[in-house]
């Protein structure tokens, strides 16, 4: 299939990434050619065969739920570069 | 003697007989990092005063180096991505935290490339790391900064990650030994993920042996990994054996194809020979799948990043823009993701994106699903009959750097051996073999799912009668 600038920058947009418009060519470039390359797929016979999801046999692997204190909770939310308030992280209006 | 050029088992019986203590240990190596890594960039970050918490552990003052994408506590922690630039985690991976108990001492992390995505160690937000056998060429990768700190013996081993390769192709490509386990055999907790289905913890040492001491203690299942096995874990270093009496060694032909080098075919198939001579049956043997297995993993592996990066906003952790540059939450993600990221992290997010995106998810994920069936069916088929699976690492010895980096597709192809043993979450190592324009080669062996005991003890059958591991850079 044809990978256009247009579907390129709605991938990007769905994906949360800015493309400067010498990347949109780029990525269009490259993009047809990995397509290309995996599109290779479609000669396989794969009538009637299941998915593999998970590889080593584990299945329904439960455990109780209960709740655990981290211990660093202070350093963990000291990670964020953002202003910390009340143990939260302060961030722009969502909606 | 140099300490530094000890292994593993060397390196512990140096301390055990006291000859050397554990800050004797730590200082020859710390001098040859500061000495020698200026050339080879193996080290995103060197630790001050490193020290082991456990002397009296089975591996209590051996300095050893973690891929940059383990979590350690209170060290950076960055997967060579500038969205983690200065990211301290405030817990250990599992596996880190396993090493500690055993004593090891934390050199600090090496480089690889941008979150573990790469063949090159060249997507590295930070630095280029170089092929100590010869520093115009790419290590390998995405484990190139722990393959080539072991190679150049700036630590004993290291840890490290492999979701299409990246353990055993830089392993192959610096001529040292590489495992990568059973999917699940190793807890990914605290590793910071690429593609979840895939990721599998191992090492990079400089012998088998070595390889399966770690493994001894790095093995076994956590409950905070949901995807660790329950197989039991086995004394490997234990079981290890000098003939390979009894064992049927398969050769797939999908293996010797147009695009292996010939240079490398040729001690591909002199190491054949060797496990011939060590008594194995060599049998010719067909994974008729293998050519799908480089784009089925690119599908499978990409639509994984997709969703696993999407945790990287730059709210919680890394460089932000400040509230006050953004109009709202959206623009802080574009903004953050657009900085943060490189090119090929770009690259595999927008594939996944648009393999996962309303028209074409049946068309290519849910394809790849299925012709990942078929693949591990052609390992299971395979099994059935034969012990091992033998056949190179990597199409080519290690090539220049900057010689691929413009051209993904033939990067993703230095895969294309070892993509396929991923996908069917089979264990599998690459140990030198010989060298080819005195460059080296690896020979990758493969097991069926949980029997490293069967490729440790193989492997290590090899390298007892060959010497290309005692090898040595000139750096």
């Amino acid at each position: 299939m044809k990978i256009t600038k247009d579907l390129i920058q709605h991938i990007a947009k769905l994906a949360r990434i800015r493309l400067a418009t010498s990347e949109t060519e780029k990525f269009t470039q490259q993009m047809g050619d990995i397509v290309g390359f995996i599109e290779k797929l479609n000669s396989v016979d794969t009538a009637g065969i299941l998915e593999t999801n998970q590889v080593n046999g584990m299945e329904n692997v439960l455990r109780e739920d209960e709740v655990e204190n981290f211990p660093k909770m202070e350093e963990l939310i000291a990670c964020s570069n953002n202003p910390i308030e009340n143990n939260q992280i302060k961030i722009k209006k969502s909606i | 003697m140099e300490i530094t050029s000890l292994n593993l088992v060397g390196t512990k019986k140096l301390l055990s007989d006291k000859k050397a203590s554990e800050s004797e240990v730590v200082a020859a190596y710390s001098k040859r990092i500061s000495e020698i890594d200026s050339k080879i960039e193996s080290f995103l970050f060197v630790a001050e005063n490193p020290k082991s918490e456990n002397l009296a552990g089975e591996l209590g003052g051996i300095p050893i180096a973690h891929k940059d994408v383990f979590d350690t506590d209170g060290m950076p922690t960055t997967a060579a991505s500038k969205i983690l630039e200065n990211y301290i985690p405030p817990f250990d991976a599992t596996s880190v935290a396993k090493l500690k108990v055993a004593g090891v001492v934390n050199l600090g992390k090496t480089n690889t490339d941008e979150f573990t995505m790469g063949a090159s160690t060249e997507t590295s937000a930070f630095k280029k790391t170089k092929n100590p056998w010869d520093l115009s060429r790419v290590p390998g990768g995405s484990s190139g900064g722990s393959a080539a700190a072991v190679a150049a013996d700036l630590c004993v081993f290291a840890t490290a990650t492999d979701t299409g390769g990246s353990i055993r192709q830089p392993a192959s490509f610096c001529g040292v030994t590489g495992l990568k386990p059973t999917y699940g055999r190793i807890s990914r907790y605290g590793v910071i993920s690429m593609a979840s289905s895939l990721d599998t913890i191992g090492v990079i040492s400089k012998t088998v042996t070595d390889a399966a001491i770690a493994l001894e203690i790095l093995a076994g299942q956590d409950s905070k990994d949901a995807t660790s096995g329950s197989a039991p874990v086995e004394k490997y270093s234990e079981n290890l054996r000098t003939d390979l009496k009894g064992l049927r060694i398969g050769i797939p032909k999908e293996y010797f194809i147009e695009g292996l080098d010939s240079g490398v075919e040729k001690i591909v198939r002199e190491g054949i020979t060797q496990l011939k001579k060590l008594g194995a049956e060599i049998v010719e043997i067909s994974l008729p799948h293998t050519e799908f297995a480089v784009p089925t993993y690119y599908v499978v592996a990409s639509s994984e990043i997709s969703a696993n990066m999407a945790r990287f906003d730059g709210i919680r952790y890394g460089p932000t823009v400040a509230n006050s540059e953004v109009e709202n939450l959206v623009e802080m993600y574009f903004e953050n993701r657009t900085r943060g990221f490189g090119d090929e992290v770009k690259r595999r997010i927008m594939l996944g994106t648009f393999a996962l995106s309303a028209g074409y998810a049946d068309k290519f994920y849910k394809k790849a699903l299925q012709v990942r069936t078929l693949i591990k069916k052609d390992f299971d088929d395979a099994f059935a009959k034969i012990d091992l699976i033998a056949a190179p690492t990597a199409p080519t010895t290690a090539f220049k750097l900057g010689e691929k980096i413009d051209d993904p597709v033939q990067m993703y192809l230095a895969d294309i051996f070892t993509a396929p043993a991923s996908l069917a979450g089979v264990p599998a190592i690459s140990i030198p073999a010989g060298f080819s324009e005195n460059l080296p080669v690896g020979l990758q062996l493969i097991a069926n799912q949980w029997e490293e005991s069967k490729l440790l003890a193989a492997a290590q059958a090899f390298q007892n009668s060959t010497d290309f591991h005692l090898q040595k850079p000139k750096i």
